[in-house]
């Protein structure tokens, strides 16, 4: 009983490891882009949560209303203005740039915020439980954080293959020269793209928030679970990033068991593995 | 010609420090079949990128329904009117047939043409719609890029080397539907390195050689001789020379 709840507490992260992952496929599918200021964004959507919640008295769920649209708009507005003329054959110069945006937004954070570490308070929903069986209990907030996960990756995957702009993004990635003769401006597909990332950036930075502490400089470890997971399901796959959020969540939680310690060695350690025995990722079917 | 659909002027190209077209000047009335043949690298698909806007221009080097549109981009040129079957038909790999077709219909005008009026030119497709298109077969995949630049309903079809890389057999299935696609009046640029093709198919010929035309006239008028003389580079009957010979 006790190992299938540590299976089961890992799973349940991994919706939100899943979440973090999301967005950065989304973005490096359509436009071959690595936004090593995704953790970042994920670390300013909590904080712009923090303000929904203390400024208007919503609750953190209530505040996801403003904060995803919100970060939809950064977004677009960071990619029609700076990130479109970084994208090019060579990927250094978005590295750079979004590398430099990690740094500015730390440091932007810790002077407007300070270094304290704060928390959303979701209210009894927080401590609330459900009893699955004798000896097993789940708690309700991470079951509603994996289920949001879930509707949010098979949301993206509607999107990606039921709808006009999906079919924008996969033709845009495909070719973005022969995406123009259909009409379509690279640079706005790519803004929508990176819209669509940011909404997802700001789900995962409040459940995030609600889930744990943080504070300015915790972006880079959320960048990295959420890179981890991406290339444990395989490039650019969506349902692939949630195999590897929950391979990565699970891993943590035996790693924790074991030692708390090795929580997050044990997930690397999981990461190395997969990356040894199958570089090109779980679900590597890629779209575009 | 009264106003013509599409009028070049002088138009110049570069890619980089090469120029590939020099002063190239031609033009199509709207309903007209125009073929452009000429060896490869004579800039026949530079002068088509160059009108579907993939490369820009001087902005009055081609105007087009009357304007001038030598700048605008190619994701502009689609709604005015203008659509572009690329070399190498270039789908897109990771959509099925059906998307394909969709997506050039996406922000293009309205007009005859529809997924329906498509998958009767080319029936085959019909059966094919949800396959994904690096699946089928050269001919059909051609089919799928004529069929996608028709969705957007163009009033001037530019068709880059459509017989490229394709049997005989298909090549004449392609070239018999031409026929369908100009009843409704859309004009259509054809380049094509297979003369005999393209001469069947247009009324008004230009050749193309090392970035300029050297020879233009009616399908009719011109000889085998004339266009051997002027696709090859030897000199013409009429004894000048060519200067970068």
């Amino acid at each position: 009983m006790e190992l299938l709840n540590i299976l089961l507490q890992g799973v349940l992260v991994g919706g939100l490891y899943a979440m973090f992952a999301a967005g950065l496929a989304l973005i490096f599918g359509v436009m071959r882009l690595i936004n090593i200021a995704h953790g970042d964004f994920i670390v300013l959507a909590a904080y712009l949560s923090l303000i929904a919640t203390e400024g208007l008295g919503l609750g953190p769920l209530t505040s996801l209303v403003i904060v995803v649209p919100l970060m939809g708009v950064v977004g677009y507005a960071l990619q029609r203005g700076l990130l479109n003329a970084t994208l090019g054959k060579d990927l250094l110069p978005s590295l750079l740039v979004t590398f430099g945006l990690s740094i500015i937004i730390q440091n932007g954070l810790l002077q407007v915020f300070t270094a304290d570490s704060h928390k959303l308070s979701a209210g009894a929903i927080e401590v609330a439980t459900i009893k699955l069986a004798e000896g097993l209990w789940v708690g309700v907030l991470p079951l509603v954080q994996f289920a949001v996960a879930v509707a949010v990756i098979a949301g993206l995957h509607l999107l990606f293959y039921r709808t006009a702009l999906g079919r924008a993004f996969r033709a845009t990635s495909d070719d973005p020269t022969v995406a123009q003769l259909m009409g379509l401006d690279n640079r706005k597909v790519f803004a929508w793209a990176m819209a669509i990332s940011m909404g997802v950036v700001a789900v995962a930075g409040v459940f995030f928030a609600i889930r744990a502490n943080f504070d300015p400089s915790i972006g880079p470890a959320r960048l990295l679970f959420g890179f981890e997971a991406v290339i444990i399901g395989g490039l650019g796959s969506l349902w692939g990033t949630l195999a590897g959020g929950i391979i990565l969540g699970v891993a943590q939680a035996i790693g924790a068991h074991i030692d708390p310690g090795w929580q997050l060695l044990a997930g690397h350690f999981a990461f190395l593995l997969l990356l040894l025995l199958r570089p090109q990722g779980l679900f590597p079917k890629v779209f575009g | 010609m009264a106003e013509p659909l599409l009028d070049v002027r002088a138009l110049d190209a570069h890619y980089g420090d090469f120029q590939a077209l020099f002063g190239v000047s031609m033009r199509v009335g709207a309903g007209q079949v125009v073929s452009v043949i000429g060896a490869n690298g004579a800039g026949k698909s530079t002068l088509m990128k160059c009108i579907a806007g993939l490369i820009r221009s001087r902005r009055d080097a081609i105007l087009f329904n009357g304007a001038e549109v030598g700048d605008v981009p190619a994701y502009d040129m689609v709604a005015r009117g203008v659509a572009l079957v690329p070399e190498g038909r270039r789908l897109f790999g990771s959509l099925t047939v059906e998307e394909n077709l969709l997506i050039g219909g996406q922000h293009g005008r309205p007009g005859p043409w529809s997924l329906a009026r498509v998958f009767d030119l080319f029936p085959i497709l019909r059966e094919r719609r949800n396959v994904a298109a690096p699946s089928l077969s050269g001919g059909q995949q051609q089919m799928v890029a004529i069929g996608r630049a028709l969705m957007a309903n163009p009033d001037l079809l530019l068709c880059d080397e459509i017989s490229l890389g394709l049997a005989p057999a298909v090549v004449r299935e392609i070239y018999a539907r031409l026929p369908d696609i100009t009843a409704s009046g859309m004009a259509l640029m054809i380049v094509e390195q297979d003369i005999v093709q393209a001469l069947a198919a247009a009324q008004q010929v230009y050749c193309l050689q090392e970035g300029r035309v050297v020879l233009e006239g009616s399908a009719a008028s011109l000889t085998r001789e004339r266009i051997a003389a002027a696709y090859f580079g030897v000199r013409s009957a009429q004894g000048s020379h060519h200067g970068a010979a």
